[in-house]
């Protein structure tokens, strides 16, 4: 539904998108990851035909955007970074306005006060835009890119500016949306993405460091991750024979709350599962095991260590790297 | 396209620039029309059409200053660019607005005709074709002032752009006369908006005349699509 194909996009010597490519399939809900600055944001407005990239295509539903914009845009609707909003105009005259700028065929009335329902805006419908809190601006920019009904949906950090509760909603929003969308979404909040998305991109600096299925996203680190576990025994003694197990790269010391566990946080070798040798050397030592936590490698930890490590070597190398969203 | 048009139409009236606009029109023309007619005892409007010209100096400026530099800021420009309307549809949208506040309000101003009517017999001819002709000058300074709010999200910058260049074209109308150089003379006299302007004052509907000032406008509508295209690439 949605390909984009080596796309680069340079201001003069700053190259702020570096040869994307990645593609979103019909329905799926995609998550795009980065850092401030990444590109994240630039990579959408492309997509969405608000800028041009320098080279590479970037095609919805098989048109290409900068070949027919008119159709392509058609399709999609957008929320950018900042809710692009008539601060003089009223909530029910703002959505009537996009409808008639898409060129909408559905019934006006109806769809517009379904869509307010959706995204709980129907109270404050009358009021003006540079009226309402920040919360109620950003729902009316979702609003505003559900007109339409366009089959794809692209939204750059749609619950920034929200309360606990309508992050929760708009979450719950999104993935009803997700059954009959396609949908990018652009977040830092990545428990957002791990419970939403279908698949995760993640950008660093202008480049594509990952893109993968969401639940085969800790497969990229390999390995069950931490495990915790807590040992009835002599905490030194406990410790040193964690650290001596074959395969185990560090055991912490964690603060505990019994007097008599002690509870270790193990990092093994990557591909090497620990538990059973650990069971083995706790059951021969007669030191019960009576608690076991496996941690995956978390998002935020895949994350940093996609974005950290290529920052730093970024660095290394002396490039300049841009500033651009 | 006919959904921005409508919105900028509104828009003009939810502020209170449109209102401004249409008082400070009204004021000058019927301020103009008292001293030059009334006042003098003449049905020769020449005079308050010259006063009406510079007063588009500051009027038209007006409403166009926001028409883009607005977009720009809110960036609401963002909703217009990514939505399936072209170019030329949002920048023809938004001039048709202003130029349509401009025909009514300048509709507006020729009651003050109805005073000579009641004391004289002025020329009805020379009066319709005046006010044609104002009406293009005026379409021709909306859409410079058009394209000078597209080069910048400060408002005020584009009001003072738009009235420095509408202030710069009449001057060159007013010296063109007094050139020695006859090629230069020739050549500001082939600009100047003022030379063109004097066949209505006569009567006359010159044809050149109107090509002149629409070619302007569309000089200029298409350099601000070319503006908005610019941006889009860099």
């Amino acid at each position: 539904m949605i390909e984009i194909s080596h796309v680069t996009k340079k201001y003069g010597d700053k190259t702020v998108v570096d040869d994307v490519t990645f593609s979103v399939a019909k329905g799926e809900v995609m998550g795009f990851l980065g850092p401030n600055g990444a590109g994240k944001s630039t990579t959408m407005n492309i997509l969405t035909g608000y800028i041009s990239s320098t080279s590479g295509s970037a095609k919805i539903d098989g048109i290409d955007i900068l070949d027919d914009p008119i159709a392509a845009k058609k399709r999609i609707g957008f929320l950018p970074e900042q809710p692009p909003l008539y601060l003089d105009m009223k909530v029910s005259e703002y959505l009537n306005f996009i409808y008639d700028l898409k060129g909408c065929r559905l019934n006006r009335k109806k769809h517009i006060a379904e869509i307010c329902e959706v995204v709980k805006i129907s109270d404050v419908a009358n009021r003006m835009i540079k009226n309402l809190s920040k919360g109620y601006r950003q729902r009316v920019g979702i609003a505003q890119a559900l007109v339409g009904n366009p089959e794809v949906l692209i939204f750059d950090e749609p619950t920034v500016g929200l309360d606990p509760k309508q992050i929760i909603d708009i979450r719950n929003l999104i993935r009803n949306l997700g059954k009959s969308h396609t949908i990018i979404l652009s977040t830092h909040i990545l428990p957002e993405v791990q419970a939403v998305c279908d698949r995760i991109v993640i950008i660093n600096e202008g480049r594509i460091v990952a893109n993968e299925k969401t639940d085969r996203i800790s497969e990229l680190a390999g390995g069950p991750g931490r495990l915790v576990a807590k040992i009835c025994g002599p905490q030194n003694e406990v410790l040193r024979a964690v650290r001596n197990l074959a395969g185990v790269t560090s055991a912490q010391l964690l603060a505990e709350r019994d007097t008599d566990s002690v509870s270790v946080e193990i990092s093994a070798e990557p591909n090497i599962d620990i538990r059973k040798p650990l069971f083995n050397m706790l059951s021969q030592k007669a030191w019960p095991l009576i608690g076991l936590e496996a941690q995956g490698i978390s998002l935020e930890d895949i994350f940093i260590r996609l974005t950290g490590g290529a920052a730093k070597s970024a660095k290394r190398s002396k490039k300049p790297s841009g500033e651009e969203k | 396209m006919f959904a921005i048009y409508k919105r900028e139409i509104k828009a003009y009236f939810t502020s209170p620039i449109g209102y401004i606009f249409v008082a400070l029109f009204l004021i000058a023309a019927g301020v103009a029309f008292s001293t030059t007619t009334l006042m003098s005892s003449t049905s020769d409007v020449a005079q308050y059409y010259s006063y009406m010209l510079f007063m588009f100096v500051v009027a038209v400026p007006l409403l166009t200053m926001k028409l883009f530099s607005e977009e720009k800021k809110l960036k609401t420009e963002q909703v217009l660019l990514t939505s399936p309307v072209s170019l030329g549809s949002i920048v023809l949208a938004k001039y048709l607005a202003a130029l349509t506040l401009f025909a009514l309000t300048l509709l507006l101003s020729t009651l003050n005709f109805i005073g000579l009517y009641m004391y004289g017999t002025p020329n009805t001819a020379i009066l319709i074709s005046s006010t044609v002709g104002i009406f293009f000058i005026g379409s021709a300074f909306i859409a410079i002032g058009v394209f000078i709010s597209s080069l910048t999200e400060n408002q005020l910058v584009s009001a003072i752009g738009s009235i420095f260049v509408i202030l710069a074209l009449l001057a060159l109308g007013l010296v063109s006369s007094s050139i020695t150089n006859d090629v230069l003379r020739t050549v500001v006299k082939w600009i100047s908006i003022f030379d063109r302007y004097y066949s209505f004052n006569y009567g006359l509907f010159d044809i050149n005349a109107v090509v002149y000032y629409v070619s302007i406008s569309v000089v200029f509508l298409f350099l601000t699509v070319r503006v908005y295209e610019k941006r889009r690439w860099e």
